[in-house]
């Protein structure tokens, strides 16, 4: 424990000189890279070693710089990136999730285009064509993915549901409905799972999904799109009853403590990302005995997908090395060294399914993905909304939880939909 | 006393210096610029340096919030208060404020009153008081973040059955109708918010109190006695009155910390609409939403909170400095 405080620590450290010392030397002489993410902890941490040694490997004469900030999803990483960029400062690459939550940075020109490089190594062809589309920006692409994560994922525990009397994991959310009535009359288990403010919109997110449909649930993240029909009522009728099943505490954990609950039997169900079946392996839960998964309720064949990608900024002081960065984890090579480690699946489909095989919620995944599925973005990881839009759409969750109003929830995230 | 004395002794020593033979205009100029240059030219880094950096900051806050300027790379131009009063008509302003106010009403009064009272049970003698007084100030050492990751489990608002922290502690003790949802409590959450600083800073409330009624002069106590008044009399008319000046250092000392309150907010509760005050939903704008103007306007509330805070209290410490004859 106390060693990897020390890395972070040493990270951040690494980092903060080097943002102090870079103006001065003027860099570009290519003997380093510097790196920047929020991966200081677990998966994410080993994954991104692994890739690091790699690199350092093939290019002994580039000295790689770790600029990683910790912090939950990058929020504190994405706080410290925005300082750099604006003074001119960046570092010559940075993770951020594919799609839109880079769209400031492109707007203010803080990136450079990547259609060249996509046509150099043959992404385009290596990746779905849903996943590059939906990451292209006015026509051009931004960001490498490195990997996909699915977000509507139904996380459930096997003795719950055999003591409720569950036989089969419930396939529309009249089903799920049906379950948690069922679990909260025959047990003493929490029927639903959620942690704080964020993990309400992730369950909502699948809800939507669920509800509405493939083609539908993207449609709503259009601009301007129209969230007061009969349809998006239904929906959040349905989110309402669900969360009439959740914990009291919920507001005091995060999503660690609300899948754990699910892996100790504590609770029924937890809609949560894949990086729990990470969470899972790391607490030492055992697939099929402690945990179980289905694709959340009505959402069976859809792939509601979020990618870690990397950047190549504007200005970026050693650009070649940069460059060499990325055509690692673009590589077939290099995504299999980073997503069985970190818990997720590649983003390309012509990579190894047996580097694979070891996590039994991976392989499956990783068959699922390649099986074409439908795609959806993730709104709350950052696919298919700005940060604005993100944080409009939060907000009105948040009153929510307050209030309980479900008309006023339709009204503000009908508005916010209208404000982009 | 001790000032008049150096003076003094500063002027004896110019008188025994031999007198330059050429006594002029430029001479006066620079015997008195060696008076007041030294002294400014000390002052003048930080004088330039609280100018630009709190001053000149401050000025381009405001001219962001007064612009429209919603985006980091667009151009803004300047469109008044329109921010200003913009912000009031959104749900989570208000509702970000009204927390802020039961936060620091609670937080003010209860500080007030535990350090109150514990310096009012020192001031009366007590056996060890000096290891109570070590202790009462101890958390004072403690920083929010530590302190709110610590009480963030204290106040776990799990129900009975599955109760931790003091909630189990009450259902240990068959107090369970104590059993509550502490700050994840719509609206008055953060009155439960307030206790991990009121925790925190009753222990240095307490140790302006009790140099406050150290301060009392024992002869005016003696007095009243002998007049006839009982000990919680002397108190009450005698005392009191002579502690207003630390009340209200008291209050504004803690009425800008709560008004700013940030860290404590993050490490209990992150970022939720339930514990929402001013300063979380300002960094959410500027890093999250990469809003600069709206950023700016919250900025500009919190500042003019603070100073209403301040400003009275400087305006009071000038004028009785003045009157004091310093």
């Amino acid at each position: 424990m106390r060693a990897r405080y020390t890395q972070v620590s040493a990270a951040v450290l690494a980092a903060a000189l080097l943002a102090s010392g870079c103006g001065g030397d003027g860099g570009g002489d290519g003997t380093e890279v510097e790196v920047f993410s929020w991966w200081t902890g677990g998966g994410e941490e080993a994954g991104l070693d692994a890739l690091i040694e790699r690199f350092e490997e093939d290019h002994p004469d580039v000295e790689f710089v770790n600029a990683a900030v910790a912090g939950g999803s990058g929020t504190n990483a994405q706080a410290v990136l925005e300082g750099r960029l604006q003074s001119q400062d960046p570092p010559d690459s940075f993770q951020g999730h594919a799609g839109a939550e880079l769209q400031d940075y492109i707007e203010a020109g803080y990136l450079q285009p990547l259609d060249d490089f996509f046509d150099e190594q043959g992404l385009q062809e290596a990746m779905p064509d849903q996943l590059t589309e939906q990451i292209t920006y006015e026509g051009s692409v931004y960001s490498v993915p490195v990997n996909v994560h699915r977000s509507n994922v139904l996380w459930s525990n096997p003795g719950v549901l055999e003591e409720a009397g569950i036989e089969e994991s419930p396939e529309t959310l009249d089903e799920l409905i049906d379950a948690l009535e069922t679990v909260e009359q025959e047990t003493d288990a929490i029927p639903m799972a959620v942690g704080a403010q964020w993990t309400v919109d992730h369950l909502l997110e699948s809800v939507l999904l669920g509800s509405l449909g493939t083609d539908a649930y993207n449609e709503l993240w259009e601009p301007g799109a129209d969230w007061d029909t009969p349809e998006v009522t239904e929906a959040l009728e349905s989110f309402e009853q669900i969360m009439e099943y959740t914990q009291e505490e919920s507001a005091a954990e995060d999503w660690q403590e609300a899948s754990r609950r699910v892996s100790e039997g504590e609770a029924a169900f937890n809609v949560m990302g894949d990086w729990a079946a990470g969470y899972f392996d790391e607490v030492g839960a055992t697939a099929g005995e402690d945990y179980d998964w289905a694709p959340s309720p009505g959402t069976d064949g859809t792939y509601m997908w979020l990618s870690d990608s990397f950047t190549l900024p504007e200005g970026a002081p050693n650009e070649d090395a940069a460059r060499s960065w990325l055509e690692l984890v673009s590589s077939a090579e290099g995504q299999d060294l980073f997503n069985p480690v970190k818990g997720s699946i590649p983003a390309r489909d012509d990579t190894d399914p047996a580097a694979y095989e070891d996590s039994a919620y991976l392989s499956e995944a990783l068959a699922e993905w390649q099986d074409e599925p439908e795609l959806a973005g993730s709104f709350w990881h950052g696919v298919t909304v700005g940060n604005r839009w993100k944080n409009d759409v939060d907000t009105a969750v948040g009153l929510y939880l307050g209030d309980g109003d479900l008309g006023t929830l339709q009204e503000s995230l009908h508005e916010a939909a209208q404000a982009e | 006393m001790s000032r008049d004395s150096a003076q003094a002794g500063a002027d004896t020593a110019t008188e025994r210096r031999p007198r330059p033979r050429t006594p002029g205009r430029l001479h006066r100029m620079r015997v008195r610029s060696r008076t007041w240059l030294p002294g400014l030219l000390l002052v003048s880094p930080s004088i330039l340096l609280i100018g630009v950096f709190v001053y000149g900051m401050i000025g381009w806050n405001t001219s962001l919030a007064l612009s429209d300027q919603h985006a980091p790379v667009q151009d803004g131009s300047f469109v008044g208060l329109t921010n200003f009063v913009e912000l009031w008509q959104e749900s989570r302003w208000p509702a970000a404020v009204g927390n802020a106010v039961v936060f620091t009403v609670v937080f003010v009064g209860g500080a007030l009153l535990l350090g109150w009272f514990l310096g009012l049970m020192l001031d009366k003698g007590i056996r060890g008081e000096a290891a109570f007084r070590t202790l009462f100030l101890a958390p004072m050492a403690v920083s929010f973040i530590a302190t709110g990751v610590v009480w963030r489990w204290l106040m776990n608002p799990a129900p009975a059955e599955r109760a931790t922290g003091l909630n189990a502690l009450f259902v240990q003790f068959d107090l369970e109708f104590l059993v509550n949802d502490w700050w994840t409590a719509p609206n008055m959450g953060m009155a439960a918010m307030a206790l991990p600083a009121i925790w925190q800073l009753s222990g240095y409330i307490m140790a302006l109190f009790l140099a406050g009624f150290r301060g009392v002069p024992e002869e005016l106590r003696e007095a009243a006695r002998v007049d006839g008044c009982s000990e919680w009399g002397v108190y009450r008319h005698v005392v009191m009155p002579q502690l207003r000046p630390v009340t209200l250092s008291a209050v504004i000392i803690l009425g800008h910390m709560s008004l700013k309150v940030f860290d404590l907010i993050i490490a209990i509760a992150g970022q939720q609409i339930v514990a929402d005050v001013p300063a979380v939903y300002m960094w959410t704008t500027v890093f999250e939403v990469r809003d600069p103007a709206k950023g700016a306007t919250i900025a500009s509330y919190l500042l003019i909170a603070v100073a209403v805070f301040v400003i009275p209290y400087l305006v009071w410490t000038i004028r009785k400095e003045r009157s004091e004859g310093r």
